[in-house]
């Protein structure tokens, strides 16, 4: 099929270099060898890829277990391999429509960043490549290597094979199959033995950053003695033509490491009436192997029309920490279903869960959470918290947690609580001369200020514009 | 500066407020009595804006300005404040960050500048100290776990950080302890001028010997059966709402 297609004329009469790099819809081996061999990939990750899509094929389908509803994807119809496509350059914001710049606006973008992500003629007093090389010059002197994955590939073929799918195995689900096999590009991260990485890492100031794609791969290890804070995602409502997103990230944490990993998701959520959207399936795991690691998962998840996503902390090494914050928030008819896995397997461990889920309109939010303490975790502790705020009466949050221990010598503690923001609340704010909007936002930052300051400032300051943008209209 | 004409009003389909005349002068005090169900609370809850409230016919005029077609936040910042009967907890929110939020909201309409987290606290020290309430007052989330007294007493504090025009006490001296009552009435007290109004909403002489008001009313059935000076509440305490009419 493949062969036909790159013989075959093109029958409008010339084929510009953009358009000769996209595949056309569909998934085999052929498919799979046509992007490693593009890519320029070693042949032990082209076998791998193959591998991973031996496994896909031996699924019935998706998983099912849990509450997301979605109409049936078709696999052949997605797009596979397109090269970094060419987007429309606009010489002014005036060419823009009004209605993104005033989103980016009320979440504070300054200018020069609007530009950057609406491909936008930047100025020239704003030059983003010399920013990207200080940057690059800063982290070579302290030995993190921080590039694209396909860099990586080339550059750090040993690492790579020595830690991809570490983590995350090939066959751990549908998911991580199917990105296992196709996965286009994504983030590299290592820092060496007792490095603590001079700046917070962000996905915005990766070199090459490319617009994150549809099956995103991202490793990040952490020697012995480091540490890293990295930031994936931006504030910025992010439009995609890919309806499916599957990512996997993996993280290794080595003795006394830390790595901090905070998101903000703010995909495409649809229309009001749940018309489009993204579907986010995104697994996430780290390990933390050595004694007194630690791996922190803080999210935002405001967008996708669906949210599956569970970051979890396999605790290895004894004495070592997992910790889980989330602000989950859905609006109209969104769906998230999103929480972690605490696996502790060494003594000592120690996770921590809190989660906070805010529902209006007529979405579901769920927490789904597993805590399994094995034989071996002497000593272990888990303490979670879920709660869940509801704007009206359409709305929907759930809360699964799961729990599973095999030694009597541990602590586990569960909280949960489920409010609502009641007119009366409303009322009494409005009647102090605040207006219904400031006062959702007073309540919804009151609920979430324990997340928020787990965040850096700046992330921190931007997700809380970023909930009031999103549930701007949830009250009447 | 209140003019209530004839006003009829409906909550869940239902009328409470059946043709209430009141007009209130600045500087004037008028206490409200009546039984249970008569209709003070509607009343209360009408003058600012609840929208459970539905006003079927009549008019309240406040500074000239037709206050139905006002929202709740604009009555509020226009100076209409209610010290609520059963004041509402907002769980997560710190107290001081409700507060610094409800004075700039004012501030900001008054056009003055939005105090920093270093103003504020000095202003809501100052006040706080004439209550005699302490500081980690400000740290506790918005009424959450406040006793009644507590919650009174934020209302209190509330009000003497609006400074408002009319003041609107809703059965406030109901459940307080002599302590936290006499705090409210040193609120109170302090705020008293010739200008400010004030309706008071009770069932008791107590608070209504402390500030003296210059009318008392008795609702009943849902308007006003009698209008007297300040010895009608003395004399409803003995005789009770049976002998009113």
């Amino acid at each position: 099929m493949l062969k036909e297609l790159i013989q075959q004329d093109y029958p409008y009469g010339f084929v510009t270099d953009i358009e000769t790099d996209t595949l056309p819809p569909g998934l085999d081996e052929n498919v799979i060898q046509y992007i490693s061999s593009k890519k320029k990939e070693p042949s032990w990750l082209l076998d791998w890829r193959i591998k991973a899509y031996r496994y896909w094929l031996t699924y019935s389908g998706e998983p099912t277990w849990s509450t997301v509803k979605y109409p049936k994807i078709n696999y052949q119809d997605i797009i596979y391999y397109s090269a970094p496509k060419q987007k429309t350059k606009f010489e002014s914001l005036d060419e823009i429509d009004p209605k993104i710049l005033d989103t980016y606006k009320k979440l504070g973008i300054p200018l020069t960043e609007q530009k950057k992500m609406l491909n936008v003629a930047v100025d020239a007093i704003f030059d983003s490549v010399s920013v990207a090389t200080t940057f690059k010059h800063r982290l070579e002197k302290a030995g993190v290597i921080f590039c694209s994955f396909s860099d990586a590939v080339q550059n750090y073929p040993d690492l790579i094979r020595q830690y991809l799918g570490s983590v995350v195995p090939v066959n751990d689900n549908f998911f991580t199959a199917l990105n296992s096999a196709v996965f286009s590009d994504g983030s590299f991260c290592f820092i060496p033995k007792g490095v603590r990485c001079p700046m917070e890492l962000s996905s915005y100031f990766r070199i090459n950053s490319a617009k994150t794609g549809q099956f995103e791969r991202t490793l990040i290890v952490a020697e012995e003695n480091s540490y890293l804070s990295y930031l994936e995602g931006c504030t910025a409502p992010m439009r995609d033509e890919n309806q499916l997103h599957a990512a996997v990230v993996e993280l290794v944490a080595f003795e006394n490491a830390e790595i901090k990993y905070s998101t903000i998701q703010n995909w495409y959520p649809g229309d009001k009436n749940g018309i489009g959207g993204i579907y986010n399936f995104v697994t996430k795991r780290g390990i933390c192997r050595g004694r007194n690691s630690k791996i922190s998962w803080t999210q935002v998840e405001t967008g996708s029309s669906v949210t599956w996503k569970y970051p979890s902390v396999i605790l290895q090494g004894d004495n070592s920490t997992g910790e889980f914050y989330s602000i989950a928030l859905t609006n109209n008819y969104q769906q998230a279903d999103t929480g972690t896995k605490m696996i502790h397997i060494g003594k000592n461990t120690n996770s921590t869960i809190v989660s906070k889920g805010i529902s209006a309109g007529n979405s579901t939010n769920s927490y789904r959470g597993l805590v399994r303490i094995q034989n071996a975790a002497e000593n272990s502790r888990n303490y979670s918290q879920c709660d869940s705020l509801l704007f009206g009466s359409s709305c929907q949050a759930n809360t699964f947690p799961y729990m599973d221990v095999h030694n009597q010598n541990t602590c586990i503690e569960h909280e949960a609580t489920t409010s609502k923001i009641s007119d009366d609340q409303i009322f009494y704010c409005r009647q102090r001369g605040i207006s219904s909007e400031d006062a959702i936002n007073i309540i919804v930052n009151g609920f979430c200020k324990d997340i928020f300051r787990k965040l850096p400032m700046e992330f921190a300051i931007e997700a809380q514009k970023l909930l009031e943008v999103n549930l701007e209209g949830a009250v009447g | 500066m209140l003019y209530i004409n004839n006003l009829y009003v409906k909550i869940h389909g239902n009328l409470i407020l059946n043709g209430i005349n009141l007009k209130i002068k600045p500087g004037e005090i008028h206490a409200i009595m009546g039984p249970n169900g008569s209709g003070k609370s509607t009343l209360s809850n009408v003058l600012t804006g609840n929208p459970n409230y539905e006003i079927v016919s009549g008019d309240i005029i406040f500074e000239g300005r037709n206050l139905a077609l006002q929202n709740p936040e604009e009555r509020a910042l226009g100076g209409i404040f209610l010290a609520f009967q059963y004041p509402t907890e907002i769980p997560g929110v710190s107290n001081a960050y409700f507060l610094k939020a409800m004075l700039n909201a004012k501030r900001k309409f008054c056009g003055f500048p939005e105090l920093d987290a270093i103003d504020f606290f000095k202003i809501v020290k100052e006040k706080m100290s004439i209550l005699k309430i302490e500081e980690s007052f400000l740290q506790r989330n918005v009424n959450e776990g406040f006793s009644g007294g507590e919650k009174k007493k934020n209302e209190a504090l509330q009000l003497l950080l609006l400074e408002p025009k009319l003041i609107i006490l809703d059965e406030t001296d109901s459940g307080l302890d002599i302590d936290s009552f006499k705090i409210v009435s040193t609120a109170i007290d302090n705020l008293k001028n010739t200008f400010r109004s004030f309706i008071i909403v009770t069932h008791y002489q107590r608070l209504l010997n402390c500030i003296l008001p210059n009318f008392v009313h008795i609702l009943q059935n849902g308007y006003i059966v009698k209008t007297g000076p300040r010895d009608l509440a003395a004399e409803l305490e003995k005789t009770g709402y049976e002998n009113s009419n």
